[in-house]
């Protein structure tokens, strides 16, 4: 039946082989089905994140959400998910073990019977700018989508927060073709930011395509909060599938 | 002596609260996306005891203006005489304890 689905937690190797915990929902089909990697937000593993994972599977994918704070645990998502935020986005989600949570979660999806061998990722807000980074540092992956990251450009300091070089130093490696949604509203990345991230993909001849809406800020897809914007998320979503069903199902 | 001085003002947040009493060890602080709060962003506030793990929070989640207005009333709260008093004594004792760190 269209549409059906399993949505359960579930565990698998990440980083360094430690198990951590991730939000897997799939089709119940016969037919193989690519899978996606999805990388949430600051809060945490949400009930909007849960909500986007089921999405997922409603459209043909194999999704699973890692829990990136995982390792503050165990407990409740939303108490694990303060003590990594007040630990600050570099000590609780470094970079390295969050690629290496990708990379496991990536093969725990393709070696599920159902596998079409094909793996994606997406990632919002600050796993925005983590789907960026694994598009160049792990080429396992197939395609990438970049919602609204910030801090893909260098950082200067600011207070409490130490200067960075931003993940667009390693735009060289990237392996795979990005898609990238931005609200204009945005402030940040701000539209001269995602002028400078377009422009740095394409002198480098990276496949990227960006979709950028006009009466939209940061999260504009996130339905539980003020900024969601209807009419903008509708045509945000046709298109993050319209180039998935493309990369990672062979469509036309 | 009881200063029997309360203030009530009306908020608009959400918070996530522990059943019993608990010992709180240190607050987080922050300005950032609310979890359940219906806003893009909140004052975060988390009373927490990290010795007893991440479960022993108190998280309170409040609009920039209820915020405003909670920071006006625990300053109206410590503006007591008593509150002045106490507030002169555990300056000196923080700064002992500094101190002797």
């Amino acid at each position: 039946m269209k549409g059906a689905l399993l949505a359960e937690f579930v565990g698998f190797a990440g980083h360094r082989s430690d198990v951590i915990e991730g939000y897997l929902a799939r089709p119940i089909s016969d037919a193989p089905v690519p899978g996606m990697v999805l990388l949430h937000h600051a809060p945490g593993l949400d009930p909007w994140s849960q909500e986007v994972v089921r999405r997922f599977a409603t459209e043909g994918y194999a999704c699973v959400a890692p829990h990136l704070y995982h390792r503050r645990g165990p407990g409740h998502w939303a108490d694990v998910a303060a003590a990594g935020r007040a630990a600050g986005l570099a000590e609780s989600m470094p970079n390295e073990q969050v690629m290496g949570d990708i990379a496991g979660a990536a093969a725990y999806l393709r070696a599920q019977p159902d596998s079409n061998g094909k793996v994606g990722v997406i990632g919002f807000c600050s796993g925005g700018r983590q789907a960026f980074l694994a598009a160049c540092d792990v080429p396992t992956l197939d395609a990438a989508v970049d919602c609204w990251g910030g801090s893909v450009l260098p950082q200067p300091a600011s207070e409490g927060r130490p200067a960075s070089q931003g993940v667009i130093k390693r735009a060289g490696d990237m392996s795979m073709p990005l898609l990238g949604i931005f609200g204009n509203d945005d402030l940040n990345p701000d539209r001269e930011q995602v002028d400078e991230i377009e422009r740095v993909l394409t002198e480098l001849g990276k496949d990227h395509t960006f979709h950028r809406y006009d009466g939209a800020g940061h999260a504009f897809f996130v339905t539980d909060k003020p900024v969601y914007r209807l009419e903008q998320a509708l045509d945000g979503w046709q298109q993050v599938f319209r180039f998935l069903d493309r990369t990672l199902k062979g469509a036309e | 002596m009881c200063t029997w001085q309360s203030q009530r003002l009306e908020a608009s947040g959400a918070a996530r609260g522990v059943t019993d009493w608990m010992r709180v060890t240190a607050v987080n602080v922050m300005y950032d996306h609310p979890v359940s709060a219906p806003y893009d962003h909140a004052l975060l506030l988390d009373f927490i005891n990290p010795s007893q793990g991440v479960g022993a929070r108190v998280g309170i989640e409040l609009s920039a203006r209820s915020a405003r207005e909670l920071v006006r009333a625990i300053e109206v709260a410590l503006g007591s005489p008593e509150a002045k008093g106490d507030l002169k004594q555990q300056s000196t004792t923080e700064k002992r304890s500094v101190h002797e760190c």
